[in-house]
């Protein structure tokens, strides 16, 4: 509108040429700021090249998803309203029955494996590897393997995410055990205790509400990942979701994705005030 | 010699001891009920979850069987004849795991890409507007709720069995766990640089650009590499409903009883797994080195 007053008597020019050290990058910068993005450009081309993506499916491919979508409304539960909540009550026993397994499963594993509660550092070293090549195979691979061994249902999922879950909370729980303070350890061996007193008076306080805070994030995420080990047959909701995909009844998909959607959500939501709970009272104690 | 540290009355000690022994007892009854409501819940569990213990004890021999019919018999006579053997089909593998680590690539790169653009508008410290911030907010939890399988399975049906299908699958479910770690991102920055920017009466996009992004480019490269393993691994699991990768060959493997191809499989994706982990770690611990240098 009118005429700004200029704040600054001095032109650009001069100020960028006193303060001309500020702007300047190394030249090791530069080239780095530079390559990166040529680097993921590049990449990106290689991938789609080697990939072989056929661009000419994506319009054909996204009429049909429109039309997928269409028919998901309106959700309907198809007349089996009962089958569903009977499979997602299904999931959710996977969830918390594989979490509670792994948990007390990992729990005396962790010492193990741990740097200042383990044995010997040979025992850890193989702990830690056996840990890390469970947690590398993914929990629908247990489940595959675990249908062949105890049969079709949840039962197989139960142990499929006891099993992953046993890698991913002993190499958490480990961790949580090598970050304590050594001193209230210490304090209790010199006050006379045993070893397992100072891990029951001197550690344990310390991890509780960490690992606690853990074992409820995997909860969460297991309800998660209990919805999709029903498509390869081990119980829960995944497999009514897989059929339904395959016959293409997308108005009984979209009602069991809403049933999933809400579930987390209520999951997440008691979970979150659980953990504040149990954060909120050791602030406080 | 205890009666110079003890200089307390009897009275106040007894009564600091009742009040100890109460609290005492005060918490192990909470944890006993604690313990109380989690065999409930674990009975009512295992009731829904049909849980079976004689039939994995009957059964848990063929576990244990199955991981000795895995393991590749090798003998130190013919080591690298038994191992050729038992990767007969290296360059095929080798070629399909590459695929699978270009679908998690492209899947991450659309995710945070897309990710990047829609969280400023969801942050709570610089959305324009809170009906977008919400619906964001909504989009973002759709997207990582619904498992990438689920989308994969759709999108198989949709464009057809190829890797198409697993890049759009992992991109959406990227996009919606990428989204809500950016956005957190965002809300945990400094607001001084904002104001500064705004100050001088710069519209959003310039906010963004000078005010937001220095403080959370390294933030969003260090998550997006974390998502990019993550996603190395679900690729390898997405290939089994046909959404292209290393996936299909292992699904057939284990339906069909190839023993030895599930474990040379499972084994490539572990090594290539733990690789790209290595890896990634070193650039992630790079770059919050950087952060904490400036």
């Amino acid at each position: 509108m009118s005429a700004r007053r200029p704040l600054c008597t001095e032109d650009a020019g001069t100020v960028l040429a006193r303060h001309q050290g500020l702007f300047d990058d190394s030249p090791f910068r530069r080239a780095a700021t530079l390559a990166a993005p040529a680097g993921i450009f590049g990449l990106t081309i290689f991938a789609v090249w080697w990939l072989a993506i056929p661009f000419s499916q994506i319009g054909p491919g996204l009429a049909s998803l429109g039309k997928f979508i269409a028919l998901m409304f309106p959700p309907s539960s198809g007349g089996h309203l009962d089958l569903l909540v009977k499979a997602m009550g299904e999931t959710l026993a996977i969830a918390f029955l594989g979490t509670l397994i792994a948990t007390v499963a990992a729990f005396p594993i962790s010492f193990l494996a741990a740097k200042n509660t383990t044995p010997h550092g040979v025992v850890r070293f193989v702990i830690r590897r056996g840990l890390d090549t469970i947690r590398g195979v993914d929990a629908l691979i247990w489940a595959l393997v675990f249908v062949g061994v105890v049969g079709l249902g949840p039962f197989a999922g139960i142990l499929a995410i006891a099993i992953s879950d046993t890698g991913a909370l002993g190499k958490l729980f480990s961790e949580a055990i090598e970050s304590t303070e050594e001193r209230a350890r210490e304090s209790v061996l010199a006050s006379g205790g045993t070893s397992l007193l100072a891990v029951r008076f001197g550690l344990l306080p310390q991890i509780l509400p960490i690992i606690a805070g853990q074992i409820l994030y995997y909860f969460e995420s297991n309800v998660r990942s209990a919805t999709i080990i029903g498509i390869v047959g081990a119980g829960g909701i995944g497999l009514q979701l897989s059929e339904q995909i395959r016959t293409y009844d997308f108005d009984q998909v979209a009602f069991a994705v809403m049933m999933i959607l809400v579930t987390v959500a209520i999951i997440d939501w008691i979970s979150s005030k659980l953990r504040f709970a149990i954060i909120g009272r050791r602030a406080v104690g | 010699m205890t009666s110079s540290l003890l200089s307390v009355p009897q009275a106040r000690l007894e009564a600091l001891l009742a009040d100890y022994r109460r609290e005492v007892g005060r918490q192990r009854r909470q944890s006993l009920l604690v313990l109380a409501i989690l065999a409930i819940l674990a009975l009512i569990a295992g009731h829904v979850g049909e849980v079976d213990l004689n039939n994995l004890f009957q059964n848990i021999s063929n576990f244990t069987s199955y991981f000795g019919r895995i393991i590749p018999k090798l003998t130190f006579a013919h080591f690298g004849a038994d191992v050729a053997d038992w990767y007969w089909d290296i360059r095929g593998w080798l070629k399909l795991l590459l695929d699978t680590v270009l679908i998690a690539y492209l899947g991450t790169l659309f995710g945070a890409a897309g990710a990047f653009m829609f969280a400023f508008f969801a942050a709570a410290n610089l959305a324009p507007g809170n009906v977008m911030r919400w619906s964001i907010k909504r989009i973002f939890e759709f997207c990582r709720t619904v498992p990438d399988l689920v989308f994969a399975l759709m999108f198989v049906s949709a464009f057809g069995l190829g890797p198409l299908a697993g890049i759009l699958a992992i991109g959406i479910h990227s996009f919606g766990t990428l989204g809500k770690q950016f956005t957190e991102a965002i809300e945990n920055i400094d607001m001084k640089p904002i104001e500064g920017v705004r100050s001088t009466g710069s519209r959003f996009v310039e906010i963004v650009r000078f005010g937001a992004l220095p403080q959370v480019t390294s933030t969003f490269a260090s998550y997006a590499l974390l998502r990019f393993e993550i996603n190395v691994r679900s690729g390898s699991v997405v290939g089994m409903v046909g959404a292209g990768g290393i996936g299909q060959d292992l699904f057939v493997a284990i339906r069909k009883f190839y023993y030895t191809d599930v474990s040379a499989i499972l084994l490539m994706i572990i090594v290539c797994v733990a690789i790209i982990d290595l890896v990634t770690e070193r650039i992630r611990h790079r770059l919050s080195g950087k952060d904490h240098s400036r």
